[in-house]
C-alpha cells in the first residue's frame, strides 16, 4: 500500500458494467514524507467517505478488485482508508 | 519476499473492515546489506514488529490473505518476522 493525497473527483456517466454507484478520485501517490512521487492517478473508493484533500492508502492491481463489493469490480486502484496520523 | 526497515506507522480509523484492528507500518524496502532500494510500502504487522527492526515482507496477496485465514481482502504486503541478520558469501 502507498500514501496518496485526493486532488479531485472524476465524473462518469458512461461507465462499462460493475462501475456503477463507485466514486473515482484524482490520487497523487506521496512518499513516508508526504511528498509527491510519480504521475496522479485514478482510484476508486474503497472507504466511501474520502474526498479531496484527504490523506490516504490505496492498493492496486487484485487487491483493489478486492476491496469494492461485489468482488471483482473492474478497478486498478482502490483507496482502502483515510489517514489520521503519520510517524515516520 | 522482501527486506524491510521499519520506519513508522499510519493510524486510520475509516477504512476497509480489513483494516479494523491492524497494525499499519511504513517500510523503507532495502537489500540484504541493508541498502536502502528507494520506495517503501505499507505493510501490515503479524509479529509486532517496531521503528527500526528489519523485518521480512510478504508482498503478494494471495499468500497475505491465506495468513489472515481469507479467501477474499483488499490485502498484499505483510510484515511476516523479524530478521535478525542475513549473512552474505
Amino acid at each position: 500500500m502507498q500514501l496518496g493525497r485526493v486532488t479531485g473527483t472524476v465524473v462518469a456517466t458512461v461507465k462499462t458494467e460493475g462501475l456503477e454507484g463507485i466514486k473515482f478520485l484524482v490520487v497523487q501517490p506521496l512518499d513516508k514524507h508526504q511528498e509527491p512521487v510519480g504521475k496522479p492517478l485514478i482510484a476508486a473508493d474503497a472507504v466511501y467517505m474520502a474526498g479531496p484533500g484527504e490523506l490516504v492508502y490505496f492498493v492496486a492491481s487484485r487487491e483493489a478488485a478486492e476491496a469494492l463489493e461485489p468482488r471483482f469490480v473492474p478497478v486498478d486502484h482502490a483507496i482502502v482508508g483515510i489517514v489520521d496520523q503519520v510517524s515516520v | 519476499m522482501k527486506i524491510g526497515l521499519v520506519s513508522g506507522n499510519v493510524v486510520s480509523t475509516i477504512n476497509h473492515p480489513f483494516f479494523d484492528s491492524q497494525r499499519l507500518m511504513i517500510c523503507d524496502l532495502i537489500g540484504p546489506g541493508g541498502e536502502p532500494l528507494g520506495g517503501y510500502t505499507i505493510a501490515v504487522d503479524t509479529v509486532d514488529a517496531g521503528v527500526g527492526d528489519t523485518v521480512l515482507i510478504i508482498d503478494e496477496g494471495t499468500s497475505a490473505r491465506q495468513m489472515f485465514g481469507l479467501t477474499t481482502g483488499p490485502i498484499r504486503a505483510v510484515i511476516a518476522g523479524i530478521i535478525d541478520s542475513v549473512d552474505m558469501e
